[in-house]
């Protein structure tokens, strides 16, 4: 009788240790006062390493529980494992700058590890329910965390449109759903796909329409165009740490949950949802390498670079083979990587009188500060996509599956991909003008003022760290897991 | 042995040129003058060897080129005709190396100098060393590229390096002219090498070639591409303009380069492909006709200039023309023999009217010059004795050589024969009045330069007399004593395979010793009344030349300014180039090219930006109705794929 009322539970334990955590932890903090910030930031990240190994050490075939609404196979495992090393390091980078600011809060580390846990829950989701849960839990959590800084106006601003925006895009995901589960019956991915299948005629129309909405809203979350707008403003608003934490842990989530959706569900309708996956990548990919070009702030910069590179991912989505699928895992992999260490370095930008964060305070970095300055030119061209940096790679691998899609095809209808991938490269070299015009200010800029020097070894072993990733991932020794798990987690969901 | 005449001024070029500041002054010159030295003492004893013991030598150094069909080598064919230029260009080159030492010695840049000099020697060994058509050719682009850098040597100076560009740039037509010849023998005779293709030449007699609507004979057309490359080397009319300016360059460079070897190399290139010349009576009758016009044209304007070198460069180019209209009624020997002797009178001249531009302060206008000849007694020797060389005065070396040419072209039956014997004769009037005409306005009368120009002038110092000394020697003995060698009794001993005659019993170097006696006399005479002309305008009555440009006036603008040939050429082909390219860059590259190209895909990517940092208005209902826009038009799109769904 037990095994009946309870469900399997070993799938998740992940999840429900971060749980614990967090509300152990809630109650640590409440008890202990901001002053406990520094050591609920450690056990938070404690937490997440926990989980991480945890998550690494399931590594089995895909396994349901939870009635099916809950799934744990290599791609959510491998997806998870970015997730939490994103969210950890966010908590550590996020430390120094707290402390310097006077504007410690326990909260902070524990709405991360929040947000965190509802990204586990999304990965994991094969219900529209579990969906709903998770995207909730991360999303709650994300406002609050946008405007943490209750005094400061940007952040207020930024979180308020941030919630409002997002409150939307969630009503829309609701209406989806509805309008799904009205016409199939399940809410369930996994019958919804095998209904799709049996039908003998096309989807009905109210499925079309429930899943572009679910579609709607989950692009809102990865900050697609045209659901991107939002981006530049909640980046430049928020605290840098919030940014650095919005920029990639959330977005691997809701790709991993885009996939999933878009392949299990709807993987009968792929033939007209990568026409809209291919607009929104090409539209992504415009707008982030062209509205960049003008920008002088940089964290909003790295907003529209974060739109760029989602357009960038999404190229793997639509060339719809388990080539592309890799490739997209390897590149929110490699965008991870890039990501933190930027974020790492704009964190870094503080002089005496405060942060600040205009490309033009970058000037002359190259003399005053030359380790920092090599550190963020390497990011800088891998994010450019320039050989042999890692970021050159995982455009590589999108584009060449792509391609290959495109060459496989025997009428060769799919003359869209070619164009994706064409206007996608000339994007990549539209994007390197602002990239490019960073290493241009610190390299042959005379200097104006120097930042004070970072206390913080996280920071420098992080910039250091994620630098050497960049350059030496042509290594086989440091491509060949990536590239292999890769494999194994785009198997999990196209054999 | 040739190895060291060809590499060691290649070698001697590299070092001062590469580390001529480690090496210094004096050592860049001791290495280029010792390795020059050497060159031009083996030159000789190779003359020796090859002319006087009839032997041919061929020497290869190592492959060049062997791909498929295409196979030659980096050698050397040392035959009569090489062995002469050897010691042409050799002996000339060391002397004007000498000579560099005392000219140059203000100079800052003396070791870029000498390694421009060795490296000009070295092209132009392997030009005349060559045993194939491209090995020539490289030689013959070295020699262009050692006398572009040689006319701009003085960089700082505009007019230098227009100069320089103007010759690089006439030649390149030349260059052209010869490439394609080089292309259309390897096309029908399947080979680039010398004795391969002339083996193979006779076959090919009568054989046309197809060009545009054009049925061409074939070696007529080899032999016009050729020449047209020997014309642009040569200055020969049409392709000269370039020779008076790049007297821009210094002294020493204008009578080594411009005066005894590179101008000659399409002369020897003629001579050299004689076996193919031979074959095709309308090129050889081209080749004279062009020869003679080149001999009269350039001494007409010869008569007017007032720059003491570029009276000289003219006269080159004249001199020139006897060359090639000697080459074209087939009197090679002759050709050549005025090539020798021309070299050892010409570069005196030339070196000599150098000391004189140095004792005048770089002055080079002989209107301001005047009454030189007792305050730098040896140079006005010596210049005289190059002019009386140069005119033709019995026993001197152009005696022997011109008038050989003159009478060679009066014994001659070729079509343009007796076009080329009078203009021959008419030119060597004209040469002996502007020679005589310069020697009196630089030496003679009242001085006309200024006071403090005056109290500097000075003789030359022993580094640049000595070389004057040795060349004066040739200039008096060169003719008489090879003249049996190079076109008398002992022609044919002497000259062995290296020159080729179709017909060979009827050798116009035989008949041109047996022509009236007023032939043999007319060269003598005119000279005699160009002198005297000289004598009467320059001496007996200074205004003479005054009233004559006044009462031709037209025809003396027409000399003065060159026959407006540079104009011309400025009108049709310099200023339309010009407006051809503003027009392309200016229309084409700024306003179309980069306009819709880089600049306009930059400034459209610019537009496009600040058009969507426009849309980010920051209203959140604008993000919302984005947003929505979106949904709606997905939507629309799904419901169009689907055609309208099931239900």
């Amino acid at each position: 009788m037990t095994e009946t009322l309870l469900p399997d539970l070993a799938p998740a334990y992940g999840e429900i240790f971060m749980a614990i955590g967090a509300m152990a932890l809630l109650m640590f903090g409440v008890f202990r006062g901001n002053k406990s910030t520094e050591l609920v930031s450690l056990l938070t990240a404690a937490v997440m390493i926990v989980t991480l190994i945890i998550t690494v050490t399931w590594n089995d075939t895909a396994v349901y529980t939870f009635e099916n609404m809950f799934v744990v196979d290599r791609f959510t495992s491998f997806m998870k494992i970015l997730v939490l090393v994103a969210s950890a390091l966010a908590v550590f980078m996020s430390m120094q700058y707290f402390k310097d600011e006077k504007e410690e809060r326990f909260e902070y580390p524990i709405l991360v590890l929040l947000a965190t846990l509802g990204m586990m829950v999304m990965v994991s989701a094969n219900d529209l329910m579990s969906l709903y849960m998770g995207l909730e839990l991360q999303s709650l959590s994300l406002y609050v965390l946008a405007s943490i800084r209750r005094d400061s106006e940007l952040a207020t601003e930024a979180g308020l449109k941030y919630f409002v925006l997002g409150a939307l895009s969630s009503g829309i995901l609701l209406f989806g759903s509805s309008l799904i589960y009205g016409f199939v019956g399940s809410t369930n991915f996994t019958v919804i796909g095998q209904t799709l299948s049996q039908a003998s005629h096309g989807p009905d129309i109210g499925v079309i329409i429930g899943m572009v909405l679910v579609l709607a809203g989950l692009a809102f979350k990865i900050s697609a165009v045209p659901f991107h707008m939002w981006t530049p403003d909640v980046y430049q608003g928020a605290p840098t740490p919030v940014t650095a934490f919005f920029a990639v842990a959330p977005k691997v989530a809701a790709l991993a949950l885009l996939v999933r959706v878009l392949y299990v569900p709807f993987g009968e309708m792929s033939e007209s949802w990568t026409q809209v996956i291919v607009f929104m990548s090409l539209a992504s990919m415009v707008l982030g390498s062209v509205a960049a070009v003008v920008q002088t702030n940089i964290k909003r910069l790295m907003a529209y670079s974060s739109i760029g590179h989602i357009g960038f991912a999404l190229v793997g989505i639509a060339a719809g083979s388990q080539d592309g699928l890799r490739g997209l895992v390897i590149y929110m992999a490699i965008y991870l990587v890039m990501n933190v260490g930027t974020f790492a370095c704009i964190l870094a930008m503080r002089r005496k009188d405060g942060m600040v964060e205009d490309i033009s305070d970058l000037a002359g970095l190259a003399q005053t500060r030359p380790a920092m300055a090599a550190a963020l030119g390497i990011f800088m061209l891998s994010l450019a996509g320039i050989p042999p940096l890692a970021g050159f790679w995982g455009k590589w691998y999108v584009f060449k599956a792509v391609i290959a899609t495109a060459v496989a095809d025997p009428m060769a209808t799919n003359y869209g991909l070619i164009m994706l991938a064409v206007i996608g490269v000339m994007a990549s070299v539209v994007g390197a003008y602002y990239y490019l015009n960073i290493i241009k200010v610190m390299f042959f800029n005379e200097p104006e003022g120097e930042f004070i020097l970072q206390k913080s070894r996280k920071l420098k072993a992080i910039m250091g760290v994620s630098a050497a990733l960049m350059l030496l991932f042509l290594l086989p020794q440091i491509n060949a897991p990536v590239l292999e798990y890769a494999r194994m987690a785009a198997a999990a969901l196209i054999s | 042995m040739y190895q060291i005449i060809v590499f060691g001024p290649f070698i001697a070029a590299i070092l001062a040129g590469l580390f001529g500041r480690q090496l210094g002054d004096k050592g860049a010159q001791i290495i280029t003058c010792g390795a020059l030295v050497v060159s031009a003492f083996l030159s000789w004893v190779a003359l020796f060897q090859i002319g006087f013991g009839g032997t041919v030598e061929h020497v290869t150094i190592m492959t060049w080129v062997s791909s498929g069909d295409l196979n030659f080598n980096w050698a050397f064919k040392v035959d009569t005709l090489t062995a002469v230029m050897l010691v042409v260009v050799n002996t000339v080159s060391c002397l004007v190396h000498i000579y560099s030492i005392g000219y140059m010695s203000h100079d800052p840049h003396k070791a870029r100098f000498m390694a421009y000099l060795s490296l000009f020697t070295f092209a132009m060994l392997m030009l005349v060393t060559a045993d194939n058509f491209v090995q020539m050719f490289f030689g013959w682009e070295g020699v262009g590229l050692a006398s572009y850098l040689l006319i701009g040597f003085w960089y700082k100076k505009p007019s230098a390096c227009a100069a320089a560009i103007k010759a690089f740039l006439v030649n390149r037509v030349g260059d052209f002219g010869f490439a394609l010849g080089i292309f259309a023998i390897y096309m029908v005779t399947g080979s680039v090498e010398f004795d391969v293709v002339f083996a193979k030449i006779p076959e090919l007699q009568g054989q046309t070639i197809h060009f545009l609507w054009m049925d061409l004979d074939l070696i007529t057309t080899i032999c016009i591409l050729l020449f047209i490359g020997a014309m642009g080397k040569s200055a020969q009319l049409g392709l000269h303009t370039w020779l008076p300016d790049a007297m821009e360059g210094p002294t020493p460079v204008s009578a080594l380069i411009h005066a005894a070897t590179m101008v000659t190399a399409g002369v020897f290139m003629v001579a050299r492909t004689s076996p193919i010349f031979e074959y095709s009576p309308d090129a050889l009758a081209f080749v004279t006709f062009i020869g003679a016009s080149t001999a009269i044209f350039a001494a007409t304007i010869g008569t007017t200039q007032n720059d003491i070198k570029r009276v000289i460069a003219y006269s080159t180019c004249s001199q020139l023309g006897y060359m090639f209209f000697a080459l074209g009624i087939s009197a090679y020997g002759a050709a050549i023999f005025h090539l020798f002797t021309h070299a050892f009178f010409k570069a005196l001249l030339f070196l000599g009217s150098g000391s004189v531009i140095h004792a005048m302060s770089d002055e080079q206008d002989m209107r301001k010059m005047g009454g030189l000849r007792k305050k730098i007694p040896w140079t006005f020797a010596m210049m005289v004795i190059g002019t009386l060389a140069l005119t033709g005065f019995p026993f001197l070396a152009g005696y022997y050589s011109k008038d050989m040419i003159i009478e060679a072209a009066f014994a001659s039956d070729s079509s343009m024969a007796g076009y080329a014997f009078f203009m021959g004769v008419f030119a060597a009037l004209l040469t002996s009045f502007y020679s005589w005409r310069l020697i009196f306005m630089t030496f003679f009368g009242e001085s006309r330069s200024s006071k403090s120009v005056q109290d500097h002038v000075h003789e030359s110092g022993n580094w640049m007399m000595a070389p004057l000394y040795v060349l004066a020697l040739g200039a008096l003995l060169a003719g008489f004593i090879f003249k049996d060698y190079f076109i008398g009794q002992n022609y044919e001993d002497f000259w062995g395979s290296a020159l080729f005659l179709k017909d060979a019993a009827n050798n116009v170097m035989e008949a041109a010793h047996h022509v009236p006696g007023w032939v043999i006399a007319s060269p003598f005479i005119v000279m005699i009344l160009g002198f005297l002309i000289a004598v009467y305008a320059y001496i007996i009555k200074p205004e003479t030349p005054a009233q004559f440009s006044g009462t031709f006036r037209y025809l003396y603008a027409l000399f003065y300014n060159k026959w407006y040939i540079d104009e011309i050429y400025d009108y049709l082909l310099v200023n339309p180039a010009k407006k051809l390219g503003v027009f392309l860059w200016k229309k084409g590259d700024e306003n179309i090219i980069d306009r819709f190209g880089p600049d306009g895909a930059a400034a459209s990517v610019m537009a496009l930006a600040r058009k969507f940092r426009g849309l980010q208005s920051g209203y959140i209902y604008h993000y919302a109705f984005a947003m929505l826009m979106g949904i709606a038009a997905f939507v629309t799109w799904f419901v169009f794929i689907s055609g309208g769904g099931a239900s």
